[in-house]
């Protein structure tokens, strides 16, 4: 079973921490994810640059726009994912456990089951 | 990371908001200052047993609130009070506080507070050193460090400072649309000083880059709040991709490492792409300003993989552009560099010569000067700019870099060298 495993926090905070505090997150992540692939459960992980750096396109109706950035008023925004190949779900919550101990403070996590998954023949 | 610093850091995202709420309340800067503070003692003592709050901000000017208004009943003065029914004393009521914020005056907060700090009233230094302390709330020691002077000084320049302002009076109406383009300009100019202050001053043995990376988060917050501003966009990506090239710009002697001498493998590539993607943002406004002519310049030179894959031409016309729109001399010698390395020497001189009266104390003119002299094989008048620059230099690896051309010039007068016409 493939699920994403999509990593929400506060921007504000996360672009508050030092360098130093970025790079042992950092540290502690690829803590994670380098055991997950020597297990061959690890899909692609991305990091997302800030909001700020964010182009929208919007659908509404027939029109279409181009907005700057997403700019949610929600307080938590969308900042990275890993896809995980696991036997249950329970299997990627133990994941999600893991990477929230890595990450210090607050976040979420949100774990969803994958119905397409195209792999990029570039990470291979 | 330990659970304090984490509660730093919210501390830290928190700090524009909160403190200006705080001040929009109290109205004095030292006021809204001691309350903030008070609300981070009692934060460090309530977060780690009760863990960290829905809304960091909302907590701290909540319980700012508070404890302000307590600060002013002790000192008892007849100062009338804030309204009372706006305040709650129950300080745990948080989910009713995120609420009673008043979403709408966030944006006019943070502006106010940033606009206070670049008061016309106040010098360059002082205007950073104020936002420095109040906005980002470096401790006076820290800012001190940066600025090179005693901590006392700085304590000092930072009390005139806020003296300045409390004298000349806040204003605390909510700026009407062309006001606010006004101070957002005036505050963009603000952070981009505190930036340079980082970035003139850092090297890999101090920590001054951190001005940098705080000129950086604020207009982050900038274009939160004003999302549309092509402007905001620009200086940040300026801001970036200068940045980006921090561990590159030194060499192991702490010696300037010029643009084109640069080991591109250092530059941080995380940090272009933002600023990239920032740039092509920007553009699609068609709202031309000087932040993003310059970002534009700065990105061509991040896309070239080598430097002689530079697009001089290109950066030339934005030269162009950039003089349209912010005539000055040191503008028109930058486009000389670039009309050296698209046309030649020639070319070049033929823009810097009529510089010379205006720019005759300017350390980077004789040294540009001297270069093209010297590319035109005409040593004996590059030497007398080089040692013209040497004597303006304002830094011992600005001298040597200066000495390492006149070392080279040696060479030319004893008929080694030829003439060199980059890309």
């Amino acid at each position: 079973m493939l699920y994403a495993i999509l990593c929400y926090n506060e921007e504000d905070v996360i672009q508050a921490w030092s360098k130093e505090e970025d790079d042992a997150t950092m540290e502690r992540l690829f803590a994670v994810t380098n055991r997950l692939t020597s297990e061959s459960k690890l899909g692609p992980v991305a990091r997302l640059l800030p909001t700020t750096a964010a182009t929208t396109l919007r659908k509404n109706g027939k029109e279409k726009f181009v907005l700057d950035g997403p700019f949610a008023e929600t307080k938590e925004q969308f900042l990275g994912f890993y896809v995980v190949d696991v036997e249950t779900l329970n299997d990627a919550i133990a994941i999600s456990h893991e990477l929230a101990d890595a990450n210090p403070g607050t976040g979420s996590y949100e774990i969803r089951p994958l119905a397409v998954y195209v792999p990029d023949g570039r990470t291979k | 990371m330990t659970e304090l610093a984490w509660i730093d850091a919210a501390f830290k995202a928190a700090r524009p908001q909160a403190l200006g709420a705080l001040l929009r309340y109290f109205r004095t800067l030292d006021l809204a200052e001691e309350a903030f503070q008070e609300a981070c003692l009692r934060a460090l003592k309530s977060w780690p047993k009760n863990g960290p709050p829905g809304d960091p901000a909302a907590w701290l000017i909540f319980v700012g609130r508070n404890a302000g208004v307590d600060q002013i009943r002790k000192r008892s003065k007849l100062e009338a009070l804030p309204d009372e029914d706006q305040i709650s004393d129950k300080e745990d009521a948080e989910a009713d506080m995120a609420e009673r914020l008043d979403g709408a005056h966030y944006r006019d907060d943070i502006l106010r507070l940033l606009f206070i700090c670049c008061h016309p009233d106040l010098p360059a230094t002082q205007q950073i050193a104020l936002a420095l302390r109040i906005v980002s709330g470096l401790s006076v020691k820290q800012i001190a460090r940066a600025f090179l002077v005693s901590e006392a000084a700085m304590e000092q320049r930072i009390t005139r400072a806020k003296g300045r302002v409390a004298a000349a009076g806040v204003p605390f109406e909510a700026p009407g649309p062309a006001e606010r383009a006004e101070r957002l300009g005036l505050v963009a100019s603000m952070v981009y000083l505190v930036f340079n202050e980082g970035y003139s001053t850092a090297n890999p043995d101090n920590s001054n880059a951190a001005l940098c990376d705080e000129a950086i988060r604020l207009t982050r917050l900038l274009i939160k709040l004003f999302p549309g501003e092509p402007e905001l966009m620009g200086l940040l990506a300026l801001m970036l991709l200068q940045h980006s090239r921090l561990k590159a710009r030194f060499d192991a002697r702490n010696a300037i490492v010029l643009l084109e001498k640069q080991d591109r493998a250092l530059w941080d590539r995380v940090l272009i792409t933002e600023a990239l993607a920032l740039i092509d943002k920007a553009m699609r406004h068609r709202e031309p300003g000087m932040y993003q002519v310059q970002a534009a310049i700065a990105a061509l030179h991040a896309r070239a993989a080598r430097p002689e894959d530079t697009d001089w031409a290109e950066i030339e016309l934005l030269y162009r552009m950039l003089e349209k729109l912010q005539p000055s001399p040191v503008v028109t010698l930058n486009r000389a560099v670039a009309v050296s390395k698209a046309r030649g020497a020639e070319a070049a001189l033929a823009i810097v010569e009529p510089l010379a009266e205006e720019l005759s104390g300017y350390f980077y003119f004789h040294g540009v000067r001297g270069g093209l002299l010297k590319e035109l094989g005409r040593a004996a008048e590059a030497r007398e700019s080089f040692d013209r620059a040497i004597a303006l230099a304002n830094s011992p690896a600005e001298a040597a870099h200066i000495r390492d051309h006149l070392d080279s010039l040696a060479d030319i007068s004893a008929g080694k060298a030829k003439v060199v016409v980059d890309g």
